[in-house]
């Protein structure tokens, strides 16, 4: 019997996004990633008494784009709140978080099981709060704090117990990624701490409603992280209670060295946070008005984007997951279609031979170069431009290559480098003749193979024509003219 | 509910205090004392009242996401009790949050 099968994993998430602010939550420090220790710091973010906060307008700004754009209710009125806990990390000796009254109510994000099963993963809240400083336990003796990223602004997102295998867990965390990135309000950079998420774990034998003892998974900084812990302590948890044992609630830190999650030194104090309103910060109201402003300035987001390159483009959906999986290579994709000549941009097999460009050719030279794609060489229009020449058949789809790795070099527009390296298509019938009588001419073993009727020899004649015109011969002529050719010797 | 000595301790040591016995006794009358004061509050009718979470009127004070200087690391580092030239400088301590 598989006993694991007879188990089923009951998965919350809480994701922390950093907000891509320029300044911090509460005062007019940088957020910048990766400055020198302790300059980026003020009186206010160092909680030096007698300071007071004041909120950055961008945090309720990015926020309720977040909570719009995955279906939460945005409050008309909430409030910052003090989590106490002491942390050399944390001067000021408390977190501004929110508790009761947080901004961003239910909600939920769907995600894609296979083809054709979605799922929704409900939301419970949405909050902001401020990140704490970073402790260094390893270069010292003592433990060294830089306080840089002290203030800076995180949202909490916090899902309900929705989610049922470490799989599920990794479709979310990407699905939400791949939303706070086309909102523009988070870089979604896990390794770098951009983003981060922790896990509520508990199993319960399958078709209980039940939910079993709970264990808190942190420090998972990569998603293939999530799903490797995710699986340890699931595997943890039923061994244990298939051992006769219980699982207790504590929290769990993951170590990616060991693939193994060790227990925190449990303290039963530690989660006696004692929130109340913060007195520094006056509430934050939010109105219809701004909401609908907000609602109206959201880009189209990733799921229906993918949908309507399906129904729209007539577009595979492995392609439409492909282009839609980050905001700028569909908008890239987007704005070399549309730099089409007008009747062309609306035929699917356009659509199609665009994308096929963008995967292969432009995606495997982002991959290996890891250039922005914002910066890439060939703007949409060139990669257009260069569709067209194809089209009206100026090069062939095997020059095209050839012009792309120059066009890649030079930044120049396709046109340019086809004049210049002289890689026009020869498409002149009375000229491929000719090179191809000469073909013939030199090769009489071939030829009289296939009088003999190997179709198999066809090949090398196509290859030797392409050969002699450094592949410039339109490959639809040389096939026609060699077929007649060598059909008048059959005779 | 009446404040126990155990609460004083509970509490003193989520504040990192530490009291004697006869200040933890003190402590906890006098907590009581404060508590039985704000019974008072519960012997009216508040269910048509909001809760307050703020005392002064005001709401949606913001600052435009603009950049203002921060101070110098030697400025920011210099009522440490502890630091080296570029961090602040604590005890050692295993990261258990």
């Amino acid at each position: 019997m598989n006993t694991k099968s007879s188990y089923e994993p009951v998965i919350g998430l809480e994701v922390h996004a950093q907000l891509q602010t320029r300044s911090k939550a509460f005062c007019g420090c940088s957020t910048e990633f990766g400055g020198e220790p302790n300059t980026n710091v003020c009186p206010v973010c160092l909680g030096m008494p007698g300071t007071l906060p004041v909120l950055n307008i961008n945090l309720v700004e990015f926020i309720a784009r977040m909570g719009l754009a995955s279906g939460c209710s945005i409050a008309p009125k909430s409030v910052f709140a003090r989590k106490n806990y002491f942390y050399p990390d944390l001067p000021k000796g408390y977190q501004i978080s929110q508790y009761e009254e947080p901004i961003c109510g239910p909600g939920g994000v769907e995600i894609d099981l296979d083809e054709d099963r979605r799922k929704t993963i409900g939301i419970t809240r949405i909050h902001m709060e401020e990140d704490a400083g970073k402790s260094i336990h390893d270069i010292d003796v003592d433990t060294l704090v830089d306080l840089n990223r002290c203030g800076v602004p995180l949202i909490e997102i916090v899902s309900e117990p929705d989610i049922r295998s470490p799989h599920e867990a990794y479709l979310y965390l990407s699905r939400i990624r791949q939303i706070l990135t086309y909102l523009g309000i988070c870089d979604g950079n896990m390794e770098e701490g951009s983003l981060r998420c922790d896990a509520n774990v508990s199993v319960r034998p399958m078709g209980s409603t039940t939910l079993g003892t709970k264990t808190e998974v942190k420090n998972m900084n990569s998603f293939r992280n999530v799903e490797r812990a995710l699986e340890f302590e699931i595997n943890r948890q039923i061994a244990l209670i298939e051992d006769g044992g219980t699982v207790i609630q504590q929290t769990l830190l993951w170590d990616a060295n060991q693939n193994v999650a060790v227990a925190m030194r449990s303290k039963e104090e530690a989660h006696d946070y004692r929130y109340f309103p913060d007195p520094d910060l006056v509430p934050v109201l939010v109105d219809e008005e701004s909401i609908a402003r907000i609602r109206k300035a959201l880009p189209e987001l990733p799921a229906p984007r993918r949908d309507r390159f399906v129904k729209e483009l007539g577009l595979p959906r492995y392609d439409a997951d492909v282009l839609t999986a980050e905001k700028e290579i569909a908008d890239y994709f987007e704005a070399s279609l549309n730099a089409l000549p007008a009747d062309a941009r609306k035929r699917k097999e356009n659509a199609k031979a665009v994308s096929n460009w963008v995967m292969t050719d432009v995606l495997r030279v982002v991959a290996e170069k890891k250039t922005p794609i914002a910066e890439f060489p060939v703007p949409p229009p060139h990669l257009a431009a260069m569709l067209g020449l194809i089209h009206d058949g100026t090069i062939s789809g095997k020059i095209a290559k050839d012009v792309f790795e120059e066009m890649l070099a030079t930044r120049e527009h396709p046109k340019v480098v086809v004049e210049r390296k002289g890689l026009v298509q020869i498409s002149d019938v009375a000229a491929i003749e000719k090179i191809v009588e000469s073909v013939i001419a030199s090769n009489t073993p071939q030829v009289e193979k296939y009088v003999g009727g190997n179709e198999k020899v066809f090949a090398f004649f196509v290859g030797e024509t392409m050969r002699m015109t450094k592949g410039k011969a339109n490959p639809g002529i040389v096939n026609d003219v060699l077929r007649k050719k060598l059909s008048a010797r059959k005779r | 509910m009446a404040i126990t000595i155990k609460d004083v301790e509970h509490v003193a040591s989520l504040a990192r205090l530490s009291f004697n016995d006869g200040e933890k006794k003190k402590l906890a009358t006098e907590l009581n004392d404060i508590l039985k004061y704000v019974e008072h509050i519960n012997s009216l009718d508040t269910s048509a009242v909001e809760p307050l979470s703020h005392v002064i009127e005001l709401s949606n004070v913001f600052r435009a996401d603009g950049l203002r200087p921060s101070i110098s690391r030697e400025e920011a580092l210099k009522n440490a009790p502890a630091a080296t030239e570029k961090f602040f400088k604590v005890p050692k301590v295993i990261n258990e949050r």
